[in-house]
C-alpha cells in the first residue's frame, strides 16, 4: 500500500511552513500581548488599591493569630473544651438566626411575587408592548444592579431600624435578579400552547395562565429555592447596617472583639446555611427530579 | 380515533384505578404545602413588626428621599468619588485573579476524576463550602483586624471569598472534562503532571477564563459594597453620604456603580467572546 500520506514538493512545502509559522507567531505574538496588558493592570490595580506586600507580611502573623484569638475563650483555655461556655448565649442567637431565616424567607416570596409579576411584560415572546418590555428590562436590571445591602442602608433611614428594611431590600433584590431569570425560563417556551389558546379567542391573561405558566412553573420553583440559599447569606450580613438578623450581633462581637463570640455565631451561621442549602437541594431533586438543578 | 365510550371508560376506570382515582395524600400535597408557605409568610410579617402604618410612613419618607436624589450632583467632591471607583475596581480585579491563582492547584484535590479517593477529596470539598458559607463583608471585617481599614482589606477579602467559589466550579470544570485526552498522554508514557498539563488544562482553561470575567463583573458588585464596612472604594464613600443624608450625592454614587458595572459586563463579554468563541457562550 503506497504512503496515504502525500509529501508536497519542497517549494510548495516551504510557503506552506511558512504560512504556518507566521500564523504561529501572530497568535503567540497576541498571548503575549495579551498577558503583558493584564499585568500591566494588575500592577496598576495594585498601586490603586494600596496593595502593600510588607504590610501582609508583617500582619500576617496577625491573620493567624486571629484564628488562633477566635477559638480561645476569655479564661484563655480552646472553645471545645468548654461547650457551654462557649455557646453561652445559643438561645439568643438561636432567635436572631430565626429572624435571619424569616427575613430572607419573606423577602424571597415578595421577591418571587413581584418578579412573577413583572416578567411576562418582560419576555421577548409573551409581552403586551414592545415599550413595556424595554422599561420593564431597565427596571429590572437597576434594581438588580444596585446592591442589596444599599438598598437596605436606603431603606434603614426611610422606614427605621430594624428587620422591615431588610426584609424590604432582599424582596428589591431579588425582584430583580429573579424577573431576569424568569423571563430566560419563558423566553425558552414552546409558544404552540399559547397560538392553540389564542386561537380559541382567550385573552392575554389566559394565555399566560394556560399556554406558558405550566410549562415554566417548575423553573421558577427551582430558581426561586436558589434565590433563597444566597438570600439567607445575604440577611445574615444585613444586620451590619441595622437591617436586622444575626449580622447585627456578628458585628457588635468582632467591633467589641469578644473573639469566642465571633467564632461562635459564624459556626452558627455556617451550619445554618449548610443545611439550608442541603434541604433546598433535597427539595428540589423531591419536586423536579435530578435534572431540576438549574 | 375510536371515541371512549361510557361502558370503556366503567372497565378502564376498574383495570387501572390508581390512574383515576388519586389517593387524598396526593391530592393535598400540593394546596398544604402552599397553605404552609402561606402560613409561615404570614408569621414572618408578624414577626418582624410588618404594620400598614410603618409601611405608609417609611413609602411617603421614601417618597421624600427620592424626590431629595435629585438630580443627582456629585458636589465639589467628584475627583475623590472617580478615584474611590478606580480603587473598586481595582480590588476587584485583584481580589478575583488572586483568588483565581490560588484556587486552581487546590480544585486540582477536589475533582474526582484527579483524587480518586473521597477521604482526599471530602476535607477540601468541606472547606471550599465553609469559606464560601462565609459572606464577603464578614471576611472583610476579618481582615481589617489582620491588615487595618482600606482596600487591601478590600483585596484580601474578595480573594479568600470567592477561593471557595472559584475551588468548587474549578473542579466540577476538571470532572466535566473528556478522559480521552488524558488516556491518551498516559499512554505515550506521560506523568500525572503531564496529563494534567497537556490532557486536562488545555480542555478546561476556556471554560475557568470565561468563569474568572464572570466573576470580575460580578465582583465589582460585591467590592462596591465592602467599603460599607470600612474596606475602601466607593461604597464607603456610599455610606458616608447616605448617613449625611447627602441624597444628590448618593444617587450619583449609585449612578457612578451603574454605569461602571455596565461598562465592566460589556468588555467582559467582549473578551469572553475573544478568547472562548461564541459558540461556548451559555
Amino acid at each position: 500500500m503506497a504512503s496515504a500520506v502525500s509529501i508536497l514538493p519542497n517549494a510548495q512545502l516551504a510557503s506552506l511552513n511558512e504560512a504556518y509559522r507566521k500564523a504561529v507567531a501572530r497568535k503567540r505574538l497576541r498571548l503575549a500581548l495579551g498577558a503583558a496588558l493584564f499585568v500591566v493592570l494588575l500592577v496598576v490595580a495594585s498601586v490603586g488599591a494600596e496593595v502593600n506586600l510588607r504590610t501582609l507580611f508583617t500582619y500576617f502573623g496577625n491573620f493567624v493569630s486571629y484564628f488562633d484569638r477566635l477559638l480561645k475563650l476569655d479564661d484563655g483555655n480552646r472553645v471545645w473544651t468548654n461547650i457551654p461556655e462557649w455557646f453561652w448565649g445559643f438561645r439568643k442567637w438561636l432567635l436572631m438566626l430565626g429572624e435571619t431565616l424569616l427575613i430572607s424567607y419573606v423577602g424571597t416570596l415578595l421577591g418571587a411575587v413581584l418578579g412573577f409579576a413583572l416578567n411576562f411584560l418582560a419576555a421577548e415572546n409573551t409581552s403586551p408592548a414592545p415599550w413595556l418590555r424595554f422599561a420593564v428590562r431597565r427596571l429590572l436590571e437597576f434594581v438588580r444592579t444596585v446592591p442589596g445591602i444599599v438598598f437596605a442602608l436606603v431603606f434603614v433611614m426611610a422606614f427605621g431600624l430594624g428587620p422591615m428594611a431588610g426584609v424590604l431590600a432582599i424582596a428589591l433584590h431579588s425582584t430583580g435578579a429573579l424577573g431576569k431569570l424568569f423571563t430566560e425560563v419563558v423566553e425558552n417556551a414552546d409558544m404552540k400552547p399559547v397560538e392553540g389558546i389564542r386561537s380559541t379567542g382567550a385573552s392575554w391573561l389566559a394565555c399566560m395562565r394556560f399556554g406558558v405558566l405550566p410549562q415554566v412553573i417548575a423553573g421558577y420553583a427551582s430558581y426561586t429555592l436558589l434565590r433563597f440559599e444566597i438570600n439567607v447569606r445575604e440577611a445574615s450580613v444585613m444586620g451590619f447596617v441595622g437591617a436586622g438578623g444575626i449580622g447585627q450581633e456578628l458585628v457588635v462581637a468582632i467591633r467589641k472583639f469578644y473573639y469566642s463570640d465571633v467564632s461562635a455565631i459564624l459556626v452558627l451561621i455556617i451550619v445554618a446555611v449548610f443545611l439550608i442549602d442541603i434541604s433546598t437541594g433535597w427539595l428540589r431533586a423531591r419536586l423536579f427530579g435530578a435534572e431540576g438543578r438549574p | 380515533m375510536k371515541p371512549v365510550v361510557p361502558a370503556d371508560q366503567a372497565e378502564l376506570r376498574s383495570r387501572y384505578p390508581h390512574i383515576f382515582v388519586k389517593p387524598v395524600s396526593a391530592r393535598l400535597a400540593v394546596p398544604s404545602m402552599l397553605i404552609l408557605a402561606l402560613a409561615i409568610f404570614v408569621f414572618g410579617l408578624v414577626d418582624l413588626e410588618f404594620s400598614p402604618v410603618r409601611l405608609a410612613a417609611g413609602l411617603r419618607q421614601l417618597g421624600w428621599i427620592t424626590l431629595m436624589m435629585l438630580p443627582p450632583d456629585p458636589g465639589s467632591s467628584l475627583a475623590a468619588y472617580l478615584q474611590a471607583l478606580g480603587e473598586t475596581l481595582s480590588i476587584a480585579l485583584l481580589g478575583t485573579t488572586l483568588a483565581a491563582v490560588t484556587a486552581l492547584p487546590v480544585s486540582l484535590l477536589a475533582a474526582r476524576n484527579i483524587v480518586p479517593s473521597a477521604i482526599f477529596r471530602f476535607p477540601v470539598r468541606r472547606f471550599f463550602d465553609t469559606i464560601r458559607g462565609v459572606d464577603t463583608l464578614i471576611w472583610a471585617l476579618v481582615w481589617i483586624n489582620v491588615v487595618g481599614l482600606g482596600p487591601f482589606a478590600g483585596v484580601l477579602a474578595i480573594a479568600v471569598s470567592d477561593f471557595g467559589a472559584f475551588g468548587k466550579l474549578f473542579s466540577e470544570a476538571f470532572e466535566a472534562a473528556d478522559r480521552k485526552q488524558v488516556e491518551g498522554v498516559r499512554a505515550s508514557g506521560g506523568s500525572a503532571l503531564h496529563e494534567i498539563r497537556f490532557g486536562l488544562l488545555p480542555q478546561v482553561l476556556p471554560v475557568i477564563a470565561g468563569q474568572v470575567l464572570y466573576f470580575i463583573e460580578s465582583n465589582t458588585r460585591s467590592a462596591t459594597i465592602i467599603g460599607i464596612v470600612g474596606a475602601g472604594g466607593i461604597g464607603l464613600q456610599l455610606a458616608e453620604q447616605i448617613r449625611v443624608l447627602e441624597w444628590q450625592k448618593v444617587s450619583f454614587l449609585i449612578l457612578m456603580i451603574l454605569v461602571a458595572v455596565a461598562a465592566i459586563d460589556w468588555i467582559s463579554g467582549k473578551l469572553r467572546f475573544a478568547i472562548i468563541g461564541r459558540r461556548a457562550v451559555a
